[in-house]
């Protein structure tokens, strides 16, 4: 193990994912498993059955107080006051020139009571962000990250597993329930990243083996971060750093639904004194061989004209597929596009989202 | 498969092995290649006909992750493609040193042969 390796924080299931055979890759400051048996292996279980994923990098905010929910609607695009007690909403947070710092999932344990969700590269930076913005406000904001494990447990089996080790009821899709899970009290939210149904837990990292131990020997599958990003290309989720960035807002990338200007938010005047946006982030899907990659140009008609941000091969479509930001004027879906591989030009085109739907 | 590095081939540092035969050479890539790339996913074929230089990369290997450059160990012209590759590259994952070899080539230097390393020195060079 090298010496920049040892730097590396490492998550509660640490020692389960070496004894699993796992591949562990530094991401984001952590060291994380990005494969175990294999990404399409892994893919396609939770496609058919059920994954496990510990999302423990991932960074979380409590912010609490009188004025808790005033505060998150001033930095906060969507409409925070939408979210009931036990619901769950999806948001980014803005600069002033409406650039995305990050985009987040925030929960709303309480009347006054919130946890928000952030990636974990960006979690320092959006904590800072939200001090920085909590003066004047009656508010508590807290720095929760060390406070929990995450585990994210994906796939059409998903709830038959959980309902088999959870003391109480499973929270609908996108609310969320205090519960037991294997035994350990846990924060149990129906979201996700997979395109699946599924929960997220959030809970004490001292409880994360016992609830993994119970959760895969029940038939759940460990998947890794390298599974976990093609799962969210097939569903069109987007990742920051690749679709998302201070330098891209949201307009763009297809995140309107999320930005609710009306609410004042910081960012949003901006927002709101752009005309169309000049570009968007699409869907793509190659008609030939090839494999897309983050970077790759976007070429119509012998001329560049975008950019790929994320791209992969997919293990279910079993061809190449990506999302590019393109001139607006050409983002319709059934458009003909090349894609620079490395040289190669390769033949593909816009398709709409999701690019797997599992209803088909 | 198991780990193995086959006595009867020669290897190159970037990971890659010759089996020679006469004035001709069949290249692959070896075990511990294919296990780092982990499934491989698309192998785009390198045309028949074309030069190819030792120690210069003459194709890329994919995995849903990674790109990976493939080196010659030895120069020529190549004139053979395993094409059952292009419908299953996974093929090299299971079968590196059989029905996953990736060309043919004719040599134009068979005496290159000489800086190629055994099977022996190729595993030593692994540990280090």
């Amino acid at each position: 193990m090298s010496a920049a390796s040892e730097t590396l924080r490492t998550t509660a299931l640490h020692a389960r994912h070496q004894e699993a055979g796992a591949r562990l890759v530094p991401f984001a400051g952590w060291e994380m498993p990005v494969q175990y048996e294999g990404i399409r292996q892994e893919h396609m279980a939770v496609r058919k059955a059920a994954g496990i994923f510990d999302v423990s990098h991932m960074g979380e905010i409590e912010t609490s107080g009188p004025q808790a929910a005033e505060f998150l609607q001033h930095i906060l695009s969507n409409d925070v006051t939408k979210i009931e007690v036990g619901g769950s909403q999806y948001s980014v947070l803005c600069k002033e020139d409406g650039g995305v710092l990050d985009d987040l999932f925030t929960y709303r344990l309480d009347q006054d009571r919130y946890l928000t969700v952030t990636n974990a590269s960006n979690h320092d930076k959006d904590f800072a962000w939200f001090e920085r913005h909590a003066d004047g406000f009656d508010v508590n904001v807290e720095d929760a990250a060390d406070r929990f494990a995450m585990l994210a447990l994906q796939g059409p089996e998903a709830r038959r597993i959980l309902a088999r080790h959870i003391d109480g009821v499973a929270p609908a899709r996108m609310r969320t329930a205090t519960a037991k899970v294997a035994g350990v009290e846990m924060l149990v939210c129906g979201t996700g990243y997979t395109g699946e149904d599924g929960v997220e837990l959030l809970l004490p990292p001292d409880g994360a083996v016992q609830v993994w131990d119970a959760l895969v020997g029940d038939g759940a599958t460990p998947v890794g971060l390298g599974a976990r990003d093609t799962l969210r290309l097939e569903a069109c989720f987007h990742l920051y750093g690749n679709d998302l960035s201070e330098d891209r807002d949201p307009l763009g990338a297809g995140l309107g639904w999320a930005c609710k200007l009306h609410t004042g938010f910081i960012g949003s005047e901006a927002l709101s004194a752009m005309a169309e946006p000049r570009e968007k982030l699409v869907p793509f899907a190659f008609t030939g061989p090839g494999i897309p990659r983050p970077g790759n140009p976007v070429v119509i008609s012998g001329e560049e004209v975008g950019i790929v941000t994320s791209g992969t091969m997919s293990p279910c479509l079993e061809i190449g597929i990506g999302m590019a930001y393109l001139p607006a004027a050409a983002t319709e879906p059934g458009t003909p596009i090349g894609i620079d591989v490395r040289g190669k030009l390769r033949s593909a085109e816009i398709r709409r989202k999701p690019l797997y739907d599992k209803e088909n | 498969m198991a780990e193995s590095y086959p006595a009867d081939l020669l290897y190159h540092p970037e990971h890659d092995w010759a089996r020679i035969d006469g004035d001709e050479a069949v290249f692959g890539i070896t075990w511990y290649a294919q296990d780092s790339l982990g499934e491989l996913v698309f192998f785009d074929l390198p045309e028949v006909g074309s030069a190819v230089s030792a120690n210069e990369p003459y194709a890329e290997l994919e995995s849903v992750k990674a790109v990976s450059d493939v080196y010659s160990p030895m120069s020529g012209e190549i004139v053979e493609v395993n094409a059952a590759l292009s419908d299953a590259p996974e093929t090299i994952n299971d079968d590196p040193y059989g029905q996953g070899w990736l060309v043919k080539v004719k040599l134009s230097n068979p005496g290159e042969k000489d800086s190629l390393l055994s099977a022996e020195d190729y595993k030593g060079l692994l540990s280090q």
